[in-house]
């Protein structure tokens, strides 16, 4: 009955300790000047992947339950998930305000012009509901279905945003690849678990 | 909105006069004014006939053997940092980590090196680097740098213009392009045990192109020999195409009757064409090249056609699409 003990606020401490360590570590860099020779690069590749760090290790949650039956990982679900908006809200925010200075006619260039500026906006667009409706509040109001179907988009966002990093490198694929790789992973437990399920279920 | 207008701001070919050579050799004196003219005669290997004092050339100088050539000045541009021209490198033969290049790259050898010049020519040759410095007096040249990437430096060069090996090579009547290429070494050059690309580094020009004043290859920069994230010993410098065209650490110039097929073009032939001239109007397949942002500058600036060397180039591409042959 290990996971019904509530968990030790020191953990929860840590655990948000670390989740804001990444933005920590930018400041860190910008007061002293180690961020490199492009900063506002440093600053969007660096938060660009924090978010995708988060949305993947959000989506480990439920493999980690499937396979070890830990219930207790489901605590950090929601806020890996908030915590991969709020890093994909600081990314945006980055392109849109301290790359393109808010200059909305550039910024409508880049949309239009850039593939993988869209590709990104579309996943955050997907995001941007399943953050707001992340509250218990929004599950009772939803429903348990409809709130289950909606953050099931969350799949579709991991997999667009990998391929918007994809889409911004040259050739030099081994990076995005090995978060397909992961990313392909963590679904491919989900799937093969309803079908075994379903077998069972069957049989 | 002043902002705007620093968008808008492009550079008439009225400042690429004399008197902007002389500021910008200025600055240039003034950039390295640490260095003592004696080492940086040295570091051209031959004396340059560069006037220490940063007084002009005389007028009709121009191109005489032992005397300065002007700089192509791209006021009113400042210089990029030492330090940032250094640090800052794509050079995938060491990493694709561009910061990381330069310390990947220190102790690559490039002594003794050279460069075999040959294909349609009457007189093919195997240069030594020393020899190529010596023969060809570096000159000192200021040029924008345009990456396909959308960033930008201001770089302060010593080279000699590539039409001046070319002369002494003599193309041949059917010679129609120039076929460059990079050391292959995997044992040196560790980026080329990578399957993604295929190597050796090929670049190529059009053989007017290549016999243009602009063109340059750059032995140095900022007074001294180019150290090896740059591109050592020689490189080329093509200040109005991509950075990707302006090969590094050259071993191998063919004169050619096709257009060479790149290094590049062979690994995304949709993405990467063979001229890769700097065009705010045609922007790369995935992404735009309206902006840039120059090292060291946190606003974006407007990207210039033909990198703001409209004036000096324009007449090679007159007729052609620019949008098809990108």
């Amino acid at each position: 009955m290990k996971e019904k003990r509530p968990f030790p606020a020191s953990l929860q401490l840590i655990f948000h300790l670390l989740a804001w360590l990444p933005v920590l570590w930018l400041l860190w860099g910008f007061w002293q000047d180690q961020l490199g020779l492009n900063p506002v690069r440093t600053i969007t590749l660096r938060t660009g992947k924090t978010a995708l760090i988060f949305l993947l290790l959000s989506l480990t949650v439920t493999p980690l339950y499937l396979l070890f039956d830990w219930k207790w990982v489901y605590r950090f679900r929601r806020p890996l998930g908030l915590y991969a908006f709020l890093y994909a809200a600081l990314h945006l925010l980055t392109f849109v305000g301290l790359d393109y200075g808010f200059d909305w006619a550039l910024v409508g260039d880049a949309i239009q012009n850039n593939r993988y500026t869209l590709v990104g906006l579309t996943a955050f667009l997907i995001l941007l509901p399943l953050a707001l409706t992340s509250a218990k509040r929004s599950k009772a109001w939803l429903g348990p279905k409809w709130w289950k179907w909606l953050h099931r988009w969350s799949y579709l966002a991991a997999g667009i945003a990998v391929l918007h990093y994809a889409l911004l490198v040259r050739q030099y694929y081994t990076q995005p690849i090995i978060f397909a790789v992961i990313l392909a992973a963590l679904l491919g437990v989900r799937l093969f678990m309803a079908l075994v399920k379903k077998r069972y279920a069957l049989g | 909105m002043s902002q705007k207008y620093r968008y808008r701001r492009t550079i008439p070919s009225s400042e690429i006069t004399p008197e902007a050579v002389y500021h910008s050799r200025r600055q240039f004196m003034v950039g390295t004014a640490a260095l003592s003219a004696a080492a940086l005669l040295a570091a051209c290997g031959a004396p340059s006939g560069a006037p220490d004092d940063g007084t002009p050339p005389p007028p009709g100088a121009e191109g005489q053997a032992g005397t300065a050539v002007p700089t192509f000045t791209p006021a009113p541009d400042d210089l990029t940092s030492e330090q940032d021209i250094l640090s800052y490198n794509n050079f995938y033969e060491f990493t694709v980590e561009k910061e990381t290049v330069a310390e990947k790259a220190a102790g690559f050898v490039t002594s003794p090196w050279e460069v075999a010049v040959g294909g349609l020519v009457r007189q093919p040759g195997v240069y030594d680097i020393a020899t190529l410095k010596q023969q060809f007096e570096p000159e000192e040249r200021v040029y924008r740098l345009r990456c396909v990437e959308g960033w930008s430096m201001v770089i302060p060069w010593l080279g000699f213009p590539l039409h001046k090996l070319l002369e002494t090579v003599e193309p041949l009547p059917e010679a129609q392009y120039v076929h460059f290429e990079t050391l292959y070494d995997p044992a040196r050059l560790p980026g080329q045990n990578s399957d993604w690309y295929e190597w050796p580094y090929v670049e190529g020009l059009r053989l007017d192109e290549a016999m243009h004043d602009l063109t340059l290859l750059a032995t140095g920069l900022y007074g001294k020999d180019l150290p090896p994230q740059n591109g050592a010993p020689i490189r080329l410098v093509v200040p109005w195409k991509y950075g990707f065209k302006s090969i590094k650490s050259i071993v191998k110039i063919d004169l050619v009757t096709e257009p060479p097929e790149t290094l590049w073009m062979k690994a995304s032939p949709e993405e990467y064409g063979f001229y890769a001239n700097v065009n705010p109007d045609v922007p790369h397949p995935r992404w735009s090249q309206a902006t840039e942002r120059r090292l060291g500058e946190l606003r974006r600036r407007k990207t210039l056609l033909f990198n703001g060397y409209e004036a000096e180039v324009a007449h090679l591409y007159e007729g052609m699409d620019l949008q098809e042959n990108f």
